[in-house]
């Protein structure tokens, strides 16, 4: 059963049309998103059904869609939406919102990597993408994935199995904490 | 000509052979790569899915440190490229966002560092005409799928030097070097970026598709321009083309080690053997040493 939210629509929506390209109502549904949308065959919903949704007040399942998160803001949408809308960066401000509102499902992967690797960023200034995996193994369970090509990705020197040096952590960490506390 | 050098996260890491390459071949060319010091990553996508504060203002502290190298910058990673430019576009118009950046940054950064990737900077800066002078080798008879992927050219407006659609930068480029560009539809489809890691099974599906049409094309390699493109198009080959019950084997070089070979560098100088699926294939097709 899919529930209208009004608040929360229009609290959204409000957001979205104070950005560039985020006019949402501009859109006819002429399907050029949803046409060109690389992950569509994967996906709940078609960009083109997202857009609607909103509109109809049904944000909730946006917010809680598989969609917003397989969505690799390529940008296809964006570059060929006839009424300039910013559909990949639409799909951004989804996925901050549906965090903030505790909407996206438990465990979706690509949250959680999210989150490993800012933290990665924040703790040594670049990604390091060793701790990051490893972590990120531990927290989805995937814990065999991948582990038959680390021999070869290390033979190949394919990845660096010490952190990170030379960034300048300091700065990195001084404006994650602003930008937190500002929030 | 002189630019501050924007390597990236992964160029020490996934794509340390990108970092080799594009060394070697602007040494070659006379393209001066200073490295930005202390850089630090550019948030990529989690920084911009996560919080659009963020995302603008880890890019924006980079840019500051190239503002007072007084240089333009170049990256060759297609993520950093495409997160620098957004950063400069978010900071070149009044907005909450480029408030909060501005404080956390204690800065007034407006957007004026010009950030480039290396491809435009070689077709468009350099010339072609000037690195045909510098062909030794040729890659006479070699057909190249040229690989753009998203980010290099879209959102037109903040990334594009080429067009979104049908870009022809690296087609000319490889055209330029002796090889042949080969006309296929996949030119700008999207790889799975980061969707390797998280989601597996759907990354698969879209690289195969891009592999099966170079093959198709009859291309003999793929030429790349990305990190993740690259990984996922060859670390991830062979995952890709066991889900889809295919047989298919392509190499997928990093546009840098292709141009490396025709400015008659060694494959030691160009990290062709970080590459998983051997570029033997595209050695044995180059005509051996030929001199011009």
């Amino acid at each position: 059963m899919i529930e209208v939210d009004k608040q929360l629509t229009v609290s959204l929506i409000e957001e979205l049309e104070r950005q560039p390209g985020g006019q949402i109502r501009a859109c006819y549904q002429c399907q050029k998103c949803a046409s060109g949308c690389p992950i569509s065959f994967a996906s709940d919903w078609l960009p083109s059904q997202i857009i609607r949704l909103i509109l109809l007040g049904e944000t909730r399942e946006v917010l809680s869609s598989r969609a917003i998160w397989l969505c690799l803001t390529c940008s296809a949408c964006t570059a060929r939406c006839p009424m300039g809308i910013d559909l990949a960066r639409v799909m951004d401000v989804l996925r901050q919102r549906a965090v903030e509102e505790g909407l996206a499902p438990a465990a979706t992967p690509e949250a959680v990597f999210n989150e490993l690797f800012l933290k990665s960023v924040r703790r040594h200034g670049r990604v390091y993408e060793m701790g990051m995996l490893t972590r990120f193994k531990l927290r989805s369970g995937a814990l065999m994935r991948d582990v038959e090509k680390f021999p070869t990705m290390v033979a190949k020197g394919k990845i660096a199995l010490l952190p990170p040096r030379g960034g300048d952590r300091k700065t990195v960490r001084e404006v994650f904490d602003k930008v937190e506390k500002k929030k | 000509m002189k630019y501050a050098f924007f390597p990236g996260c992964s160029l020490d890491s996934t794509a340390r052979d990108f970092r080799k390459s594009t060394e070697a071949v602007c040494g070659r060319l006379g393209i001066e790569l200073e490295e930005i010091p202390g850089w630090t990553c550019c948030g990529s996508t989690p920084g911009h899915a996560t919080d659009a504060t963020l995302a603008v203002a880890l890019p924006v502290v980079n840019l500051l440190k190239a503002e007072k190298m007084g240089r333009d910058v170049v990256t060759t990673c297609a993520a950093c490229y495409s997160r620098l430019r957004a950063a400069n576009d978010e900071m070149s118009h009044e907005s909450d966002v480029r408030a909060t950046v501005d404080e956390a940054t204690r800065s007034q950064y407006r957007g004026t560092v010009r950030v480039r990737h290396l491809l435009d900077v070689l077709v468009n800066d350099l010339g072609l005409a000037v690195i045909r002078d510098y062909v030794e080798r040729p890659l006479a008879g070699l057909r190249v799928a040229c690989y753009y992927g998203c980010l290099l050219t879209r959102p037109p407006k903040v990334v594009a030097f080429d067009d979104p659609e049908h870009p022809v930068a690296l087609d000319r480029l490889m055209a330029t070097i002796g090889a042949t560009p080969v006309e296929w539809p996949a030119k700008v489809e999207c790889c799975g970026a980061g969707l390797s890691l998280t989601s597996p099974d759907v990354m698969r599906r879209l690289a195969f598709g891009i592999l099966q049409m170079a093959e198709r094309a009859r291309a003999d390699c793929i030429a790349a321009a990305c990190p993740l493109c690259q990984s996922n198009l060859d670390l991830r080959q062979p995952e890709s083309v066991r889900a889809a019950g295919s047989g298919l084997s392509l190499p997928v070089l990093y546009f840098t080690q292709l141009l490396g070979l025709a400015l008659g560098l060694e494959p030691a100088e160009l990290g062709l053997s970080h590459l998983f699926v051997s570029a033997r294939p595209v050695l044995e097709k180059i005509p051996a040493g030929a001199m011009r």
